[in-house]
């Protein structure tokens, strides 16, 4: 059952802001079992840095039950490291060897502007759901849940695309730094229900020109599907394009009639 | 103090009437501030998970000005996002019996009657009303294949009242109201200030003036007035270090505003949850939680023979205790929390524990599995499998899964009215930060609905309330001296905090404070065990006072200074604990002094003496609160003992 792991070299970014430049910093862990989960790792190593006076190393993380999507890393050149399915919270050590060098990096994109060592500012996600990433419904005056029906492979699809958990990992294994698996998700979620669909083309336009406006453009890598801790599958950028093109003759031809 | 409040009142502003008239007839007499007036009142809501999400969404929506602060880079972030197994709302779409006096009679009782009756009774009443709110806003519950909701049941309850989307209701949940509170920050109606966290309360000629935060990413420490400030910050769980909650969940919110004058009501009210993944070792920095829905389908059994070490397949069905079955017949694996805690720590201390460490019970599936087939119990419940399997190594369709009740949430908190304020004018709490709802137990997929009915269909209304008072008049704003001082303090304290330069961090001192309110303040509390806490917690603060090490300075992003401030005031709060569950010598719910037991070992009720809120004063010295009584009275259901045999 549970093993030791001796011998591990971590590589990790260290950048005190913004503008700087940054470095790799080489730490070692001597032994651990395999038991730990990687981020506890992590904070047996700040533990250890703090108490002989240097600075813990910086990162993003709050659940760690792959859920609240805070935790990012790059975990040799992999977002969310080797295993699938799996955010970077949920990995644990047994997925490793002893002796393996672990290169630690930060998401990079440009998008996501790098606060210290491995902790990005992601608030370019928000942007995109405040443009449209809602269903306008006032606190009070909703009739009874039951009066719209759903049927349920329409209720599962559009929860399958509502699992996104937000944490950036789509974008930071793109080579173009496109945010239309993120983007995607949010409009299938939305637009597949009948509770969306009043707003379904004014909400994918600003969604989608919002996202343009700060992420790199989608060539269809697929990378994003593949890093994806929800597993999201590509698709949502499909029923994304679709609906965004209509959403352009359907929205102007509206214009024209005001 | 200079700015001193009037002495608390534990008034709990009651509606006249009925009980279950009692909300309309608040609503019917309330004030009102009309709708071109509401744009004059400012409303600080800080915390935006679902209890703050939705509170600051709703007042934005009605037209006031709404602040809305979170430590985190997201409100989608917030520890709500967590709870798996689902909320209840007496909708009685199963026509299986239930209605609004069924679920507020299950709370009252889950409680162990040490619940405010009209609060609950309300909530039962606007539980109907979320889900109607969160369907409307796109929450993708799960549904039959006719189309309509489905429901599961949870423990303490004979009814399927729990709507659930797959095992990740809280995500579906906190999403719907984050989406709602960011079409409102994207309007410009509410303002965003996010890794901002609280770290005091600001009164002002006896009323909440405003908050002051410390900006996370840049160290700096600045003030905001406002005319009413909610505090929905959550619960304070990780003061046992290990639990459920997310790393980050921490009690300086409410703490900072009890230090300010707002009374703190049964700190000693901690849930247990049973079923949670066994620690596995030393260093381990949290427990994962099986969500409670497991019990639905899964059956918990222990090895008969103490120290049993064969493998769970190789014991026959005739050397199995299956426990809760035995000795809680009519709900069985869905006996309440506390009582399904109780009875796994029993097993395992008489050492029928299992597992390497020997600190587990088995959840098995397997009739589950032979009675639904694989696919049905994989669709339920696929997603904690696989999660259990992450953790563990082990799968959980083929060999039982080990559970072990870990901390998970907290019935005490911030002492609220009727009207969800605090004992300090203009601050209110929401959600799992007040002590409003649950009593000495919070029943399964209740915390959900509480928070979302606080923040939607309770403080909209009563806030009112208070604002209106104010209209057209000058308040106080931050230009006013107490703001500078307030600040001052606050910079002195994160200055006291990175200054000490001892040899230890904050996180060895968390570890270790966590251990003393477990062992003594955890699932079993003695009069000695607890004397025992109260000394050994005060020589630990004095060791952290000294020889506590920050790195990093205080400028600028720090999380080894954040986790300082937090670590200090569960020292402060842990206390406290121990203090109110020595001095409660009762058992009830979740609160179980091993003094106070039936012969069979279940909790034994004093309701002569002990029916009563513990509502406690800060004086200045930790070790010397001052209790405050509000009497609880039924008027709707007498005490019982609660039987769940
Ligand atoms: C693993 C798990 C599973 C659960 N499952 C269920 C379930 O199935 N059903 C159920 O009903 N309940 C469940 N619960 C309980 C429930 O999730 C919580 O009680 C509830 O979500 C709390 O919501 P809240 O809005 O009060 O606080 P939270 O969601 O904790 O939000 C607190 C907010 O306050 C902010 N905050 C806190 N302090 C400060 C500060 N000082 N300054 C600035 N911001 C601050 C945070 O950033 C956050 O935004 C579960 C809990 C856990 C741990
Ligand atoms: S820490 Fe929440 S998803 Fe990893």
């Amino acid at each position: 059952m549970s093993g030791t792991l001796k011998n591990l070299t971590l590589k990790i970014w260290r950048q005190s802001g913004p503008n700087d430049a940054g470095r790799f910093d080489t730490h070692v862990i001597d032994e651990i079992t395999d038991e730990a989960s990687f981020l506890e790792m992590l904070d047996i190593l700040n533990e250890r840095l703090v108490e002989s006076g240097e600075d813990a190393v910086v990162f993003d993380h709050d659940c760690r039950e792959g859920i609240c999507g805070t935790c990012s890393l790059m975990i040799n050149g992999q977002a969310h490291g080797p295993e699938r399915a799996t955010a970077t919270c949920q990995l644990h050590m047994r997925k490793f060897s002893s002796g393996d060098t672990i290169v630690i990096e930060p998401w990079r994109a440009s998008a996501f502007p790098i606060v210290r060592d491995l902790m990005v500012d992601r608030s370019a996600f928000d942007r995109i759901v405040e443009s449209g990433g809602f269903i306008t419904a006032a606190t009070g005056g909703a009739p009874d849940a039951n009066l719209t029906p759903i049927p349920k492979p329409v209720s599962d699809a559009a929860m399958d695309a509502a699992q996104c958990i937000g944490c950036g990992a789509c974008v930071a294994a793109c080579p173009n730094g496109a945010a239309n698996l993120f983007t995607g998700a949010k409009v299938t979620h939305l637009n597949l229900l009948p509770q969306g669909q009043a707003e379904r083309y004014q909400r994918v336009e600003n969604m989608v020109e919002t996202m343009d406006d700060r992420f790199g453009s989608c060539t269809n890598h697929g990378e994003c599907e593949a890093a994806c801790p929800k597993e999201i599958s590509i698709d949502v950028i499909a029923l994304m394009n679709a609906d965004y093109r209509k959403a352009k003759t359907i929205n102007r031809k509206s214009l024209s009639r005001v | 103090m200079s700015m001193t409040l009037d002495r608390p009142t534990l008034d709990s502003k009651t509606p006249e009437g009925p009980l279950a008239d009692k909300w309309d007839n608040f609503k019917a007499n309330e004030k009102l501030v009309n709708p071109a007036n509401k744009r004059k009142f400012k409303v600080i809501v800080v915390g935006t998970g679902l209890a703050g999400a939705s509170a600051a969404a709703t007042l934005a929506e009605l037209g006031y000005q709404v602040d809305a602060f979170t430590f985190h880079d997201s409100p989608r972030r917030a520890h709500s996002i967590a709870a798996q197994g689902g909320i209840n709302a007496a909708k009685n779409y199963r026509g299986d019996g239930d209605s609004v006096h069924r679920l507020f009679y299950d709370t009252i009782k889950g409680g162990d009657f040490r619940s405010r009756e009209s609060n609950v009774h309300r909530l039962a009443q606007v539980s109907v009303n979320i889900i109607d709110q969160m369907v409307a806003q796109g929450v993708p519950f799960a549904r039959e294949y006719g189309g309509m909701l489905d429901n599961r049941s949870f423990g303490g309850a004979q009814v399927s009242r729990t709507f659930y989307a797959r095992g990740q209701t809280g995500q579906q949940l906190l999403l719907g109201a984050y989406q709602q509170l960011a079409r409102q920050i994207g309007i410009g109606n509410v303002r965003l200030f996010n890794r901002t966290e609280l770290v005091d309360v600001v009164n002002i000629d006896g009323r909440c003036a405003g908050i002051v935060v410390r900006d996370l990413m840049t160290g700096e420490v600045s003030s905001h007035s406002a005319h009413a400030v909610v505090l929905a910050t959550g619960g304070y769980g990780n003061v046992f270090f290990l639990s459920t909650n997310a790393m980050a969940c921490n009690v300086t919110a409410a703490w900072r505003a009890h230090r300010r004058g707002a009374l703190f009501a049964n700190p000693c009210y901690t849930q247990i949850h049973p079923t949670c993944i066994p620690q596995s070792d030393d260093f381990q920095s949290k427990l994962t939680l099986m969500s409670e829905s497991l019990r639905n389908d899964g059956r918990v059994w222990v090895p008969k023979m103490a120290g049993d070490t064969r493998s769970p397949q190789d014991i026959p069905e005739s050397d199995r205790d299956y426990y809760l079955e035995r000795l809680y017949p009519s709900f069985g694996n869905l006996a309440p929390r506390d009582i399904s805690s109780r009875a796994a720590k029993r097993a395992i201390d008489s050492g029928q524990g299992v597992g390497p460490k020997q600190n587990g019970v088995y959840l098995d599936f397997a009739d589950a599995i032979g009675r639904l087939g694989r696919n049905v119990v994989a669709e339920r419940y696929g997603n904690l499998f696989d999660m259990y399997e992450r953790i563990t190594g082990e799968n959980p369709y083929d060999t039982p899964m080990r559970i072990y009740p870990a901390s998970h949430y907290t019935m005490g908190g911030l002492w609220v009215d009727y009207e969800l304020m605090t004992t300090i004018p203009g601050l209110y709490a929401a959600g799992e930060a007040n002590f409003s709802d649950h009593g000495a137990n919070r029943l399964g997929a209740s915390a959900l609905m509480q928070g979302l009915a606080d923040g939607y269909f309770v403080l909209p209304y009563t806030i009112s309330n208070y604002l209106s008072q104010w209209l057209n008049k000058s308040i106080p704003d931050t230009s006013h001296p107490e703001f500078a001082r307030v600040e001052a303090e606050a910079r002195d304290r994160y200055h006291r905090l990175a200054s000490i330069g001892g040899t230890r961090s904050p996180d060895y001192f968390h570890r270790e404070l966590g251990k003393i309110i477990w062992d003594y303040c955890g699932m079993e509390r003695t009069e000695a065990g607890l004397d025992k806490a109260l000394s050994e917690i005060p020589a630990l603060y004095e060791e952290f006072s000294k020889d506590l090490r920050v790195t990093g300075g205080e400028d600028g992003l720090n999380q080894t200074l954040e986790k300082a401030g937090r670590v200090e005031d569960f020292f402060e709060l842990g206390m406290l604990m121990c203090r109110d569950a020595l001095e409660r010598e009762e058992s009830c719910g979740g609160h179980f002094r091993a003094e106070h037991q039936t012969d069979d070992g279940e909790a034994l009720r004093d309701d002569e003496n002990f029916a009563h809120v513990s509502a406690w004063e800060w004086t200045g010295d930790a070790t010397q609160p001052t209790l405050h009584k509000e009497p609880l009275a039924y008027e709707e259901v007498g005490f019982q003992t609660r039987s769940y045999k």
